[in-house]
Order: C-alpha cells, then structure tokens, then sequence
C-alpha cells in the first residue's frame, strides 16, 4: 500500500541516454502500466524503481520517502520477471519461501504466509515440484507467488506474460486484474503489449526514446492521444492519418487533403486552434468510420460527419471482423467493420468519418493540436 | 561495512587478480627485460640493449629451431584440419555408431604427450617397429629410420602430434557442423545440390569460423610443443628436430644463458601474441553482436 | 539409385573404418608389447600378440626390480603426482568459480577487462615464465616440492576455470540474481544457494579438464621438480630415456599405459564432459 513518486530521473549507459527526465505520480491503488516499444527505457525505469540499477540523477519516493540509496530488499518491493527467474535448484515452496527467510521472519508466520497464497493461487500440488517440471503457466504462478508471500509496498512487473502462449497470457492477465482488484496493492508493469496495458492499467506511460510521451488513464490515451507516436502506437490496427492543410476563411475551417483541391471536410464542429494553411494530420481510428449513413448519425448525434469518396483496394478477412483497404486521394486509409457487410472491391463509395472522434497533429511537431 | 558490502565483488576477484596481474604479465615483463640484459647464470640487471636477439637469430640452432616449427605447424595444421573435416563429414551422414567411433577417434586426446612420444617412439623404432614388421611381410630391403635421420625426425613428430590432436579436431568441426541451421540444407536439397556440393558450396563455407578457430588452436599448441619433442626425438638427433620450445629451455636451464633464453622466449609469446590478438578481438566482435 | 547409394555407403564405412585403425594402433601395440617378455619382443613383431600374458614387466613398471639406488620405477611419482594435481584443481576451481560469478553478475567497472585478461593469459606461451617462477619459487623456498607445483598449477590453471565458469554464468539469466537481490539475499548467499546448485555441468567440465591438464604437465614439473619430488610425466620420460644397455620396452609401455590410466579412465567414463572442456578450453569467448 504506497504511492510512488517519481522526479527527474536520468541515466545514461556509457554515452546513450536511456532514461532522459522522468516525471511521474501514482496514487495508492494505482494500477500504473510503462508501455512502449524494446529500448524506450520502459524496463531501465522499472530497475531503477526496484534498486537493480542505479540512476545518475533524480529522485524516486516510495511513500514520502526517497529510496535511491536503499538496497532493493530494503525498499519492501516484489518484483516478477519476464523469465520468472526460478531459482532452478529449490522447489516451489522453497522459491516461495527465499525471500521471507531472508528476513528472518519466524517459521510460523512464514508458513502461515505461505499458506494463504498456496491456496489464493491453487498451487498446493507443485509445491515440491523443481521449476524445470513445470509448464509456462505454473511457472509464472509461482512467480506471483513469491511476489504475493512478502505482501510488499509496491509490485513490479517485468513483461510477466511475454513468454506464454496466446490463450494463456490471456487468462494471466486476467488473473492479474482480479488480484489488483482484490488486494488494492499498487502496481508498476512494464509490457510493449497494448491490449495488456489498456486491460490492465488505471494509469498507463507510454514511453518512448527515454520520455515519457503521456501519462494517462487508458481511456484519454486511446481517445486523446497526445502526440502521433501515442496515437500510433496504440489501437489495431493504428490510427489513420491524412496529411493535408487547413484553409481557414471567415467562420469556415475546412481541412484539404494532400492532391485534392476541391473535395474538403469541414471542421468548423471540432474547437479547435488551428491557422490558415497549417499543414496538419488529420487522424482517424478505423472504427470511427461508417459505411451507412446512418450508422454516423446515431453515433455523432450533432450530425458531425464528414462524408468522403474512396476506392477499396483490399479487404482482410479476420473472423467477427473485415479490415479493408481504401484509397483516399493516394492516401491509405483502414476502416474495421463487422465481416458480414459486403463490400466491393475496386468500386468507388462514400464513408462517413465521425468527426467527434478524430485527432488532429502538427505535421512538424508532431504533437496533437 | 557498507563500503565492503559494495565492494564485495571487487574485493573477491582481487586476490586471483592480483596473481594474475604478478605471475603472468609481470614475470613476462621480467622476462621481457631479462631478454634486454646480458644475464647468463643469474640475472644481471644492466641493460645491453638488442644485443641478444641479435646474437639469436645469428645463431644457426635458433634457425633449425625456427624452420623445424615452420615445419611442423605447416604440416600438422593441414594434416588435422585434413583429417578433421573428412572424419566430422562422413560422421555426419547419420552413422549409428557415431558415439563409439567418436570415442575412438578422440582418446588420444587424453593421453599426455610424453605418453604419446613413448609410444610413437617404439613402434617407429628404427630396427624393432614398423621396419621390422613389413621386413617379416616379406619386404627385405624396406626401411624406416626416420626417428634417427637429421632432417626426417621432425616429421616423425608430425605424425604422432597429428595422431594425438586430429581426432579433437575432428570434435570441433562436428560441432560446428551440428550448429549449421538445418532449414540452408533443406533449401539446397529443394533447389537440386548433389550432397558433395552443399558441403563444398554451402556448409564448408559457412564454417569459415571453426576453421579460424581450428587455425588458432593448432598454431598455439605447436608453437608450445616441447613435450611431444622431448619424448619423441629430445631435439635429435643433434639439434635436427629442435624447436623453438625445446631451444628455450636448453638455453636456460643448460647452458646457463638466461638472457638469450628470455630473448627467444620473447620471440615465442610475440608470435603467439600476434595471433590471438586479433583472434580474440574478432571473437569478442562476434560476441557482441550476438548481444 | 539403390547401388550407388550402397556404393557411397560402404565408402564412408571404409574410410571411417580406416581411421579407427590408425587412431587405435597405437594403443593396441603398448597393450601387446607390455604383456609381452622381451625375448618375443626380439623374435616376433610389433603387432603379435604375446604367447601367454605375463604381467611382469607391468610389476616392474610400478614397483622396480628391487636392485637398488639405479632402479627407477612409477610407484612413488604416482603419488607425487596426486599429491599435486588434487589440491592444485580444488585450489584453481574454487577460485574460477567465484571469480567467474562475480565477473558476470556483479558486473563492475573494468570487469569485461579483467576477464580479457584472464583470457589472453591462458594462450601464453610458459617459456615466457619459466625463469621468473623459478626465481620466484626459490625465493618462497618452495622450489622442488609439491608445494611448489600446486602453486604453478594453481596459478597458471586459473585463467582457464574463470573463463570456463565466467562463461557458463553469462548464459545463466540475470533475473534470477535480480531477484535474489529483492529477496533480499547478498552476494555469497546468492552464490552458494542458488547458483552453486546448479554449476554441477560446468564443475565437472572444469575439474576434468584441471585434472587432465595438471596429471599430463610435463613441462612445469621438469623445470621445477627433480628428483624424488618429480610427478609422473617426468618420471616415465626419464624412465625411457634411460641410459642403461638394456632397453625394456615391456616395461617402458607397461609404465606409459600406467601413466595415461587416470586420464583415460576418465574419459572413458566422462567423455562427454572430457570434450566439452577441451573446447571450451581452446575455442574461447
């Protein structure tokens, strides 16, 4: 039970810069995912949080107290590998048990400890079990459960379900929610899975390059995203962006694609700051276009939907749903939609974008207007 | 105490460290310096310059010494490399009995090379080996006295060094052979390659590696070899099968010529240096990338 | 298609067949010619198999004739020979072992040169350290006993069991440390409790190879050695070297066969671990 405080970390290995200025702020309970692609510093971040790596400047509070100088064992953490890190020559009670010894505490209280997660986890019958006998699944249990015995401060997670199998990770993760659920502990998980991190998180960072790009709640990141890289990153398939420029005169915005000088869509219904002529990305996520007409008017209500002529170019088939291909003034757009709608391939038509739900960016910042 | 626990690991590797740092490069700085003395029985710490590698490579022994290693390292690295890349092919075409042949083939690996000597030493015997065997067979002019003919005992050295280290050889490359991605010969057996040509074209040049490898480990042990020479021949007969090894010592612990003896041993830890060094960095490249 | 194959396979058999010859020969005319007397010695040949097998000359290889001072026999330099080789591998792999975890998970500046180090020093060629490690023996007061010898082999088998364990650790995740460290274990407990359990691979590798380097040595325990303190090496080459008239060769191989016994029994019954060694040894990094 603890909030974390996080202020102006930097490291640097060697040369390179991995962590460039870390700001951060959880609250007790907070469930707080670091997502981002392999090298943003998402994994370096949670070291430096459990004390395995040092960091060259900043501070890092755990419950109003600053513990860059503790030792890892002394900043009552748990931490959960993405090998699970086993001790392959002790058994399953035994790894349970390692850290509880360490500190000395009597025999009953450890196997009173020890008791209660057998049973929160249903393990009782690998107890005596090595790690190599068991499967990927049973693995990563006993790994919650050397996390879970200590009944530490903060958990750490290190991309716990990247080495399972689709259908299991699934389930973990799922497992994973309830516990957070039912215990209220605060949680840091690092994954570069987005579905995990929206899943998972009450607040998610999404990191890139050494920097975290936002800090959010799940919904804001996938609705607001704050720059291209966010909006990119998240959603599948990811945003689309049309590059174009804006021509504003008198109470009219209206937004041209690249290569069209005559078909423009009206934003005059989104409040927005933009100028005459910025050279902008308009982004929309796939499933925020419509192929009837009206579907766009029970979702955006105030009728603002822009209508747009495209040409289908190809068309995924994937179970519940299609993914189709359009050609938009040379430009790729991707729209999702239910697969028992029939559409033509090569045969122009009109969608119907909700205007509600899109993004607009500086093409030169990259970041959202 | 804290500051011990911090330290710990350091504090840990410092003995075996600092050994090393005595026992290895110090005393070849000393025998570096030594090289640079006129020190004869004892150590004399004056220094005479390049006045002993001068008086080395004018010595004729040190130049039988040097051309008998030439020798040796030419033949006994084409031999086991030889050796090694036929028995590791053929032992890699599904052999049920690989484990057994194996066994055989690398056995004398275990053996020293002082045994080995022994061993050679008798059956290439002059009058009670092999001559005497193929003489029984009938062939009453034939003869092999190689061990005891100046010019030919070197390579009585080369047959039983190959004998002892051609089957590790053979080791090595199955290995590596083992290590070859299956799915590049599957590729090459759709696309029509007869099997003498996926290992002449495709796998043997993948292996560029283990030859190097391979290379590497033969030129250091026969740069090292004093053993199997001693055994075998002990540098005769004369000085004929002499080697740069064997000189050193004779030099040092004989004829009390210390200074001469570092200088030539100098010689040896360079030759050995200008091999490795750049091995060890490709390796370490090589290592790296991976990561 | 069918006769070709059959062909090509009688070929490879002929030829590994072939080899088996060559590499075993050697060992089958030191076995036949130790059991042999020497009058067959002299009237058969090479390869014929004694009349009936006599272990005298393997008595005489191990416990002399009983004539004397001039009498040299294996017996005693076996047990040098022990004597050194045991504490000097317990000594160089302990040492290897810590150093090897400390170099790989506790990695700290200037540890990956450290190891460099430790790496370039096993290709050295000794005669680069012959002279000061005789002085320096001398010095200790230790030149010309087993003491001594332990020490060479200590020192110079040290590179070689680092490198071997430096290896086997890098390939050991660094999670399992890490969280060792949130469990709150340090640095020997981490060491003893839960990587130690698992090195039994890579102790056995080391300790072979230790052992098939020490016992073959011939070079450190003729320059450091003489005498009655010589190890076995030593002792059979000056066995054959003999100057007397008479050349035993019975005795000369019963005593090469003794010799080589220790080693090749471990290989026959640890080969596996006897070749691991051997390459890791010399196929470095």
């Amino acid at each position: 039970m603890a909030t974390l405080k996080i202020k102006n970390l930097e490291k640097k290995f060697n040369q390179t810069e991995v962590l460039k200025g870390i700001n951060l702020e959880i609250n007790d309970g907070d469930f707080l995912v670091l997502l981002g692609p392999s090298g943003c510093g998402k994994s370096t971040l949670l070291n430096t949080i459990a004390g395995l790596e040092n960091s060259d400047n900043g501070e890092i509070i755990i419950d109003s107290q600053k513990v860059n100088d503790m030792e890892p064992s002394e900043r009552d953490i748990a931490f959960v590998f993405q090998s699970y890190a086993l001790y392959p020559a002790m058994n399953v009670e035994e790894n349970i048990v390692f850290g509880l010894k360490q500190r000395k505490i009597s025999k009953d209280k450890i196997n009173e400890s020890l008791n209660r997660i057998v049973e929160l986890l249903k393990i009782t019958e690998l107890l005596k079990r090595k790690p190599a006998q068991l499967s990927g699944g049973q693995r990563q249990r006993v790994a919650m459960g050397r996390a879970l015995v200590r009944d530490p401060k903060i958990f750490l997670f290190d991309e716990p379900l990247s080495n399972l199998d689709a259908k299991l990770r699934i389930e973990m993760r799922r497992e994973i929610k309830k516990l957070h659920k039912n215990f209220k502990t605060t949680m840091v998980y690092v994954t570069h899975d987005q579905t995990e991190a929206m899943s998972l998180g009450t607040k998610i960072a999404i990191m890139n390059n050494g920097k975290i790009e936002q800090f959010d709640t799940p919904n804001n990141i996938y609705n607001k995203p704050n720059s291209i890289f966010v909006a990119d990153f998240v959603g599948s398939p990811s945003m689309n962006f049309i590059s174009g420029y804006i021509k504003k005169d008198e109470n009219v915005i209206s937004f041209f694609p690249d290569n069209e000088k005559q078909k423009s869509i009206n934003l005059n219904l989104i409040k927005t700051k933009v100028n005459n002529s910025d050279e902008i990305l308009l982004g929309i996520r796939p499933e925020h276009i419509f192929l009837k007409k009206e579907h766009a008017v029970r979702v955006t209500k105030d009728h603002n939907f822009a209508e747009i002529e495209v040409n289908p170019e190809l068309h995924e088939y994937i179970g519940h749903e299609q993914i189709v291909t359009f050609n938009y003034y040379g430009q790729e757009i991707l729209g999702k939609f239910s697969s028992s709608i029939n559409i033509e391939i090569d045969k122009k038509m009109t969608l119907f974008v909700d205007l509600n739900s899109v993004s607009l960016f500086d093409k030169e910042t990259k970041r959202r207007i | 105490m804290e500051w011990l626990k911090k330290n710990l690991p350091k504090i840990v590797v410092a003995p075996s460290f600092a050994v090393l740092l005595w026992f290895v490069y110090g005393f070849i700085a000393w025998t570096f310096y030594v090289s640079l003395t006129n020190s004869k029985l004892l150590p004399n710490y004056e220094f005479w310059g390049i006045h002993q590698y001068i008086r080395l490579w004018q010595m004729p022994r040190w130049h039988v010494a040097v051309e008998n290693l030439f020798i040796f390292t030419i033949l006994f690295i084409i031999l086991c490399i030889f050796i090694g890349v036929i028995l590791s092919i053929f032992l890699d075409q599904k052999i049920r009995s690989e484990g057994f042949l194996k066994t055989i083939y690398l056995y004398p690996m275990a053996l020293s090379f002082i045994v080995t000597g022994t061993a050679w030493k008798w059956i290439l015997n002059p009058t009670m080996g092999i001559e005497k065997f193929v003489n029984q067979l009938g062939f009453e002019n034939f003869q092999f006295d190689w061990l005891v003919t100046p010019g030919m005992s070197i390579y009585t050295i080369v047959i039983a060094g190959v004998w002892q280290s051609s089957g590790f050889i053979m080791a090595i490359f199955l290995a590596g052979l083992r290590s070859i991605d299956d799915e590049v010969i599957k590729a090459a057996k759709v696309d029509g390659a007869s099997t003498i040509s996926i290992y002449m074209k495709i796998v043997l040049p993948m292996m560029r590696p283990v030859f190097m490898s391979a290379i590497v480990i033969l030129v250091h042990l026969s740069i090292k070899s004093y053993d199997l020479v001693i055994a075998l021949t002990a540098g005769g007969p004369g000085i004929s099968s002499d080697m740069p090894a064997v000189f050193m010592t004779k030099m040092a612990f004989g004829r009390s010529e210390i200074g001469l003896a570092s200088a030539s041993a100098i010689m040896m830890f360079a030759t050995v240096s200008a091999i490795i060094v750049p091995y060890l960095y490709s390796e370490l490249r090589r290592e790296q990338d991976v990561k | 298609m069918l006769n070709k194959i059959n062909f090509s396979r009688i070929f490879l058999f002929l030829i590994l067949g072939l080899f088996v010859f060559y590499y075993i020969t050697p060992l089958y005319v030191m076995i036949v010619t130790s059991l042999k007397s020497m009058n067959e010695i002299r009237e058969g040949n090479l390869f014929s198999l004694p009349s009936t097998i006599n272990f005298d000359a393997w008595k005489i290889a191990w416990g002399g004739r009983g004539e004397g001072t001039s009498d040299t026999f294996l017996k005693p330099y076996f047990f040098n020979s022990l004597k050194i080789t045991i504490p000097a591998l317990i000594i160089s792999t302990l040492l290897g072992a810590i150093n090897g975890y400390a170099l790989t998970k506790w990695k700290f500046k200037g540890a990956n040169l450290i190891f460099l180090l430790f790496l370039f020093g096993t290709f050295i060629p000794y005669q680069a350290i012959l002279l000061p490690m005789a002085r320096t023996l001398g010095f200790l007061g230790i030149s010309n006993s087993p003491i001594g010898l332990i020490l060479v082999h200590s020192v110079y088998g040290l590179g070689f069991t680092t490198l071997f364990f430096r290896n086997y650790y890098v390939s050991i995740s660094d999670e399992i440390v890490k969280a060792a460290k949130v469990d709150g274990a340090g640095f020997f407990k981490i060491f003893f409790t839960i990587l130690l359990p698992i090195s039994l691979p890579i102790l056995v590798v080391t300790i072979i190879f230790q052992f098939t380097q020490i016992w073959n040595d011939f070079l450190f325990g003729v320059t450091f050695s003489f005498g009655e303190h010589a190890p076995i090496q030593v002792a059979l080459n000056n066995m054959v070297l003999t100057s007397a008239s008479v050349k035993y060769y019975n005795v000369d191989m019963a005593a090469a066969i003794m010799a080589a016994l220790p080693t090749l029994v471990i290989y026959i019954l640890a080969g596996n671990y006897f070749i691991k060694g051997l390459t890791a040894g010399s196929v470095k990094g």
